[in-house]
């Protein structure tokens, strides 16, 4: 391991031998005092995120099989922050629940380990490993509330369904290797444009990869497992993976097909066109018809990567690829902030496992809890696109994105449903202010800080997104030779 | 190509052609006198104490997780160890013995780890 190798995964390196010492300290920590392990978890990922900052620049390591470009420094970056929200909403409603377990932040960690590599891997085995490392903590995560059976459910069906996954992703490397004969995704290139690729594999590869990321990104038609998943888990599970996961595939997703398929843009273009289209109709039809918040948010999870995919759909143009990459990338910070928030809310209205997570049950919030239910309209208009919101900055991006492609109907069917996704999410809203009811909220330090730092962050980036956009601009991938 | 694969193919048929006739010439032939002890699990072994599909209780599960895992750095062990002399001939030898050693001490943290948390004992 030479100097460059190790400045490429110091992130990584950093939290892995973070996250092991963890391990260590909760084994030897009294069950009474577990909640300490979030604290130096925190510590760990805003320390690592501190070195992140100081020692950017671009870096290829391990033979060109990771790199550190701005693309990935903007996704480490991202991914840190997801876990430092992460922790500060699991760190009441674990001990509120009765599971709080050292292990729980170890595993967060190691997961975030997994999504920086997926933001990394210039090589598709590395994509494999990563996917993995990413995937195996969030099935025990999912499955953390055990004796639960809710939560065993969850994470029995995750597991199953993800390993599934897993299969269609190493089986599209295997035909991708068959085809081109390598696995970086420099070879790839090579390989397709001297023109000794055969192109039917070739296709088939990358087909099955997108099939397996399309899964870790909940799109229609692979997205069947997110409501059981998003609802049974533990909550602060769900916010973590909701927004951490999805991130790592579509960091995978990006970085792939515009490295290492571009000259197949041609046959992809109509297949990811078909995909974000459902996913955006279905994720969307079907959250209106949903009463449990959990599934709702699920389903709007699932409608909401249907509009990054929207901005991606023509990854074959050198013209549009570089705005939908940003785009893409200030919409998942948008997406971030605003569903922990939301997420966030959920959490200190569930005061038992599994109760008051009716949508009718945020009857009255208004009144008893203005602070709170305007945080909650916030995060819900930002969800919907409306102002003063991320979520309408992000969009306008995304759609820019899109009709820079041509893709015109693809962005009229994108506003249709985003218009529609107004009834479901304003329903919240209405419920809130109009109805009556007795909520009841915990009240948490770290809970509340949350919610007021993504409330925050969804209105001001919202009025000054430029430093932002410029960043997810500057953010481009590491040319492969 | 696929003509070289014939004479396996070959072998694989007459292969299977044996079994299944000696097995049948055993069917088709052979006395049957079954008695209690006959028809015992294990006719020649430990009498069974109870019906195959009980519960097993599940420490066997955690230890052979456990094996699994501590078998599998063995594995890695043996051909590290083969190349290790070439790699100090070449003068990097601390290298590749540095990346050995993180790979026991990640594998050391998983160790301390399940002994603490007992899944080492028995009861």
């Amino acid at each position: 391991m030479t100097q460059t190798d190790f400045f490429t995964l110091l992130p990584a390196i950093l939290l892995t031998l973070w996250a092991c010492a963890l391990l260590l300290v909760d084994v030897f920590t009294p069950g009474a005092h577990k909640g300490r392990t979030a604290f130096l978890a925190a510590l760990g990922l805003a320390f690592t995120l501190g070195v992140t900052f100081l020692q950017p620049g671009e870096y290829t390591g391990f033979n060109g099989m990771v790199v550190r470009d701005g693309f990935a420094n903007f996704l480490i970056s991202l991914f840190l922050l997801t876990g430092l929200l992460g922790v500060a909403v699991a760190y009441g409603y674990l001990r509120r629940m009765g599971i709080e377990r050292g292990e729980y932040y170890s595993l967060m960690l190691f997961s975030i380990v997994g999504m920086m590599l997926m933001a990394q891997a210039t090589d598709l085995l590395v994509i494999f490993i990563a996917l993995e490392l990413l995937s195996i903590p969030l099935y025990v995560l999912a499955a953390f509330a055990y004796p639960n059976t809710a939560s065993e459910e969850a994470g029995l069906k995750y597991f199953l369904l993800g390993a599934f996954s897993t299969g269609f992703v190493v089986y599209g490397i295997a035909l991708t290797f068959g085809a081109t004969g390598a696995t970086s995704i420099a070879a790839i290139v090579a390989a397709t444009a001297a023109g000794v690729a055969n192109k039917a594999l070739l296709l088939s590869g990358a087909a099955l990869i997108l099939v397996g990321l399309g899964f870790k990104t909940a799109l229609v038609p692979f997205h069947m497992w997110t409501p059981d998943v998003y609802q049974g888990a533990p909550t602060s599970v769900t916010a973590f993976m909701a927004a951490g996961a999805k991130a790592a595939g579509f960091a995978a997703l990006i970085r792939v097909f515009s490295s290492a398929f571009p000259a197949l843009a041609a046959d992809l273009t109509p297949i990811l066109w078909a995909l974000a289209a459902l996913t955006m109709i279905l994720g969307n039809l079907v959250a209106i018809a949903q009463s449990d918040i959990k599934r709702m948010l699920a389903y709007s999870s699932i409608a909401q990567a249907g509009y990054i995919l929207m901005a991606f759909v023509a990854f074959g143009s050198d013209l549009a690829r570089p705005v939908a990459i940003s785009a893409a990338l200030f919409y998942l910070v948008a997406y971030t902030v605003s569903s922990f928030g939301a997420w966030g809310v959920v959490i200190s209205l569930e005061k038992e496992q599994g109760k008051d997570l009716q949508i009718a049950d945020y009857a009255g919030l208004g009144k008893k809890f203005p602070w709170l239910a305007a945080a909650m309209t916030l995060f819900m208009l930002s969800f919907t696109g409306l102002p003063p919101t991320i979520g309408l900055i992000g969009k306008l991006y995304l759609f820019r994105a899109a009709l820079q492609g041509g893709l015109y109907w693809l962005a009229i069917i994108g506003v249709v449903t985003s218009l529609i996704s107004a009834f479901y999410y304003l329903r919240v809203v209405l419920t809130m202010y109009m109805k009556d009811g007795q909520p009841d909220v915990a009240r948490e330090t770290w809970l509340t800080a949350t919610i007021v730092f993504s409330a925050l962050a969804t209105v001001i980036i919202s009025l000054f997104p430029a430093p932002l956009f410029d960043w997810a601009s500057r953010a481009l991938l590491m040319v492969m030779k | 190509m696929l003509l070289e694969y014939a004479a396996i193919a070959t072998m694989i048929f007459v292969t299977a052609l044996v079994a299944v006739i000696a097995i049948v010439l055993g069917v088709l032939f052979g006395p049957k006198r079954p008695t209690d002890k006959k028809s015992m699990p294990y006719e020649s072994g430990m009498n069974p104490i109870g019906p195959g599909t009980r519960r097993v209780p599940v420490r066997f599960y955690l230890i052979a997780v456990l094996f699994i895992l501590f078998d599998i750095e063995v594995v890695f062990f043996v051909p590290w160890a083969l190349v290790f002399k070439q790699f100090v001939s070449q003068s990097q030898g601390f290298f590749v013995f540095a990346e050995m050693t993180t790979f026991i001490v990640i594998l050391l943290v998983g160790y301390i780890y399940a002994w603490k948390k007992g899944a080492l004992e028995w009861e």
